[in-house]
């Protein structure tokens, strides 16, 4: 007799903890050979709402951290990424995709996290600016986090999407509500253990599984949610999205994209999730205009 | 009942009238819209007037674009992006924009004085402001045509086409320079509609922009009302909307073109917090809540509406308040002496006057400047209200005129709480000597323009927009650009 495999339960991840889904429902998704990849947690309402709130949670302390740490935990996340990468490929593959190909995915899922990790400290100086005003002041303008963002995950693909719409996002020190690929999300709740193991704390990014179907409309209307990053092209998806967001003006992104291409990936995606502020002060002027000294 | 001693000093405020001559001014009686270079009849036949708010006078008539103009503009532009601006060496395109600073420069009086007729501001804002300001917004743009490529590291910056632009009413040629400047740099066409009560100073732009020579079709300038401004936003071959107005439209809006593909930006509403500290200098701070809230009649979407004062100098901060705003001189907006000018129009004096009643309705206590208010046209007293709570109305909802809330507060966590709670993040004040406090709170507090010991300063290197409600995109600036183009 052999021994008998442990099975993994997947389940959703919001404010660092690892619940079920409140509404106690699941799906079963298949591979393209018709196996099962597991019992999934159906998302609800009720836990995207949930997400949010520990989202709001957390956006303070991970927005004032220094960009230095939060570049730090960046990296983090990618050595964590680096030692279970047997376990990410290894789903991939079940999930549909070739060895070669899973190998890809996750090599460049690790690079991408690397990537913006040495972007947390930097972004500012490249984008901000200070401004030559015509009258006497000191003005400046920096780029801010927008808030909560709502993250609307690749659907084609289980690991690189999630990482490389997150990742700006949680670089520019926004936190972040998942919605992770519908038909490929075994990486997105392995991903979650990663991040839990990563010291990036809880809430930062929530991540939860189910139907996108389901789970956008009280996201995309969500008063508390700032932004949304969407990966796709399906219209009609996008003009809904566009449409329930107007209720409290969110900033949308819509991203169509290969992310398995190494370029995917920019400043540009940081500054998507940006505001920007402008602050004015009065310069005394003491001394004459030509005093040279 | 001491109080009213103070107002006394009012009384000896007398100065000689100084209006600004108009003798130069030659308006026309009926203006024409602006398409594809030529000055041309709305295709309804449809004129509408405009009228000067401080005497209630008729200025002239103005076409009535419907969405057959619309349409007429919008393919105008679209030859001329296509065939000629958008093939056009970037370094001859700043040449044009260039070209129409300098002549708005030469007119600028002109310009000065038709804004104050239309829009009832005071001469002396429009002709120190509004004016200057939208000339060096084109000039400041201008430059930015052949440079564009520095603004964007590592990307190929490209126009997005024609551009569809909506302005208000409270600053009409400045709004003008901030849409049509940039668009053009980045190597748009436009098709512009200014508000239904201010379209004067945008028709004698459309007269410069003539003047200057650009070419057919790549700036046209359409007058018309709400419905004109829809089918703008709802024309197939318009690829960016820009807004500045109201956030209910501006929410219309972003509905309206989901999932059309049209990039937008919205300049919307604001509810401002000017907060004083306990340390600040409070005769600055005093003029700084006046110019926060009372400049160009409290039209500003980024007027100090919400002044917030620790609790230490409130007493001494609103006293010194109502003496200042008793020496206001309202009136005659063409008159150099004038503060305040008039309500820019009748449906907007209404608005203001209706939340002024709720105001006293719903308990606040309310002080009005001590100033005569003439007999034709639409005006307002400058007023604050005392006694108010975040929950008065007059606390949350945008009025748009020269009416102040006072609140106070005991610590800078409290008042970085309630400056924060409001939909809105269009702007901010903050009065206080110590550095490290203005950092401290001007990190906090969640808006697009902080201005710290001043207020309601502009420039066109200065990037201008809000957080939240307040609408998305910047106008000025570097990032000003980006609203304009997209990135290979």
């Amino acid at each position: 007799m052999g021994r008998l495999e442990v099975l993994k339960t997947y389940k959703v991840y919001i404010g660092g903890k690892f619940p079920r889904t409140e509404s106690g429902r699941y799906y079963t998704p298949t591979n393209a050979k018709g196996e099962q990849l597991g019992n999934i947690c159906l998302s609800s309402r009720k836990d995207v709402r949930n997400s949010v709130v520990a989202a709001r949670k957390a956006f303070g302390g991970w927005s004032e951290r220094a960009a230095n740490n939060r570049g730090q935990i960046l990296y983090r996340i990618a050595e964590m990424l680096e030692g279970r990468k047997a376990q990410f490929i290894e789903e991939i593959i079940f999930q549909g995709a070739t060895k070669k190909d899973a190998e890809k995915e996750v090599s460049i899922a690790i690079d991408r996290l690397i990537y913006y990790a040495g972007w947390c400290d930097k972004y500012t100086q490249v984008l901000s600016s200070v401004n030559p005003v015509a009258s006497a002041h000191f003005n400046f303008s920096v780029h801010e986090p927008m808030g909560v963002i709502g993250v609307v995950a690749d659907k084609h693909t289980s690991l690189i999407g999630l990482v490389s719409l997150m990742a700006p996002v949680i670089a520019g020190g926004n936190t972040c509500v998942v919605i992770a690929s519908e038909g490929l999300p075994l990486c997105s709740v392995t991903f979650a253990e990663v991040l839990n193991s990563s010291d990036v704390p809880g809430g930062v990014v929530n991540i939860l599984t189910g139907k996108v179907g389901e789970m956008m409309p009280p996201l995309a209307s969500h008063m508390d949610v700032n932004g949304i990053v969407y990966s796709g092209d399906d219209k009609k998806e996008i003009k809904d999205l566009e449409e329930s967001t107007a209720l409290n003006m969110k900033r949308i992104s819509v991203y169509s994209a290969d992310w398995m291409n190494s370029d995917e990936q920019d400043i540009y995606k940081i500054a998507d999730c940006q505001e920007v502020k402008t602050t004015w002060h009065p310069i005394e002027n003491i001394g004459g205009a030509s005093s040279s000294y | 009942m001491a109080k009213k001693k103070n107002t006394q000093a009012a009384v000896e405020w007398d100065y000689s009238p100084s209006p600004e001559s108009t003798s130069h001014i030659e308006l026309k009686s009926k203006y024409d819209l602006y398409i594809d270079g030529k000055f041309v009849k709305p295709s309804s036949g449809k004129y509408f007037a405009s009228y000067n708010p401080a005497t209630e006078e008729k200025l002239a008539d103005v076409a009535y674009a419907n969405e057959k103009d619309v349409d007429k503009a919008v393919k105008a532009a679209r030859k001329a992006y296509t065939n000629v601006w958008s093939k056009m060496e970037a370094s001859e395109r700043a040449k044009y924009i260039f070209r129409i600073a300098r002549i708005m420069q030469e007119r600028s009086r002109e310009l000065a004085v038709v804004e104050t007729l239309d829009a009832g501001k005071t001469i002396r804002e429009s002709r120190d402001v509004d004016v200057p300001l939208a000339c060096n917004h084109f000039f400041y743009y201008a430059g930015w045509a052949d440079k564009l490529d520095y603004a964007f590291p590592n990307r190929k910056v490209e126009p997005l086409g024609v551009a569809g632009q909506i302005i208000p009413w409270n600053f009409p040629l400045l709004m003008a320079a901030w849409k049509i400047a940039p668009a053009l740099a980045a190597g748009n066409t436009v098709v512009i509609k200014p508000a239904e009560t201010t379209p004067l100073t945008a028709l004698i732009l459309a007269e410069i922009i003539h003047e200057a020579g650009l070419p057919p079709g790549v700036v046209n300038i359409i007058t018309g009302y709400g419905d004109t401004g829809a089918a703008i936003v709802n024309h197939d071959d318009v690829d960016k909307i820009a807004f500045t107005g109201s956030t209910a439209v501006g929410k219309i809006i972003q509905k309206a073109i989901a999932g059309t593909g049209k990039k937008a930006t919205l300049e919307l509403g604001g509810k401002s917090a000017n907060i004083i500290m306990d340390d600040a200098p409070i005769d600055q701070a005093v003029e700084g809540i006046i110019n926060g809230i009372f400049f160009n009649q409290g039209h500003v979407c980024c007027a100090g509406s919400r002044l917030f004062v620790q609790e230490a100098v409130v007493d001494i901060v609103v006293k010194k308040l109502k003496r200042r705003m008793d020496t206001l001189i309202l009136g005659d907006p063409l008159d150099k002496n004038t503060d305040i000018g008039a309500i820019n129009s009748k449906e907007q004096l209404a608005v203001i006057n209706k939340y002024i009643k709720i105001g006293i309705d719903e308990g606040a206590e309310m002080y009005q400047g001590k100033c005569v208010i003439p007999e034709k046209g639409y005006y307002c007293p400058p007023t604050i209200f005392t006694d108010v709570a975040q929950s008065s109305t007059i606390v949350q909802e945008e009025i748009f005129g020269p009416v102040l809330t006072i609140q106070t507060f005991r610590t800078v966590d409290e008042v970085i709480q309630k400056a924060n709670n409001t939909p809105y993040g269009l702007a901010a004040g903050v009065w206080t000597d110590k550095g490290s406090r203005i950092f401290n709170l001007t990190t906090k507090l969640r808006a697009g323009v902080i201005w710290a010991n001043t207020y309601n300063k502009f420039d066109p290197t200065s990037p201008f927009g809000g957080y939240k409600e307040s609408g998305f995109g910047r106008e000025g600036g570097l990032h000003g650009l980006s609203a304009y183009v997209k990135l290979k």
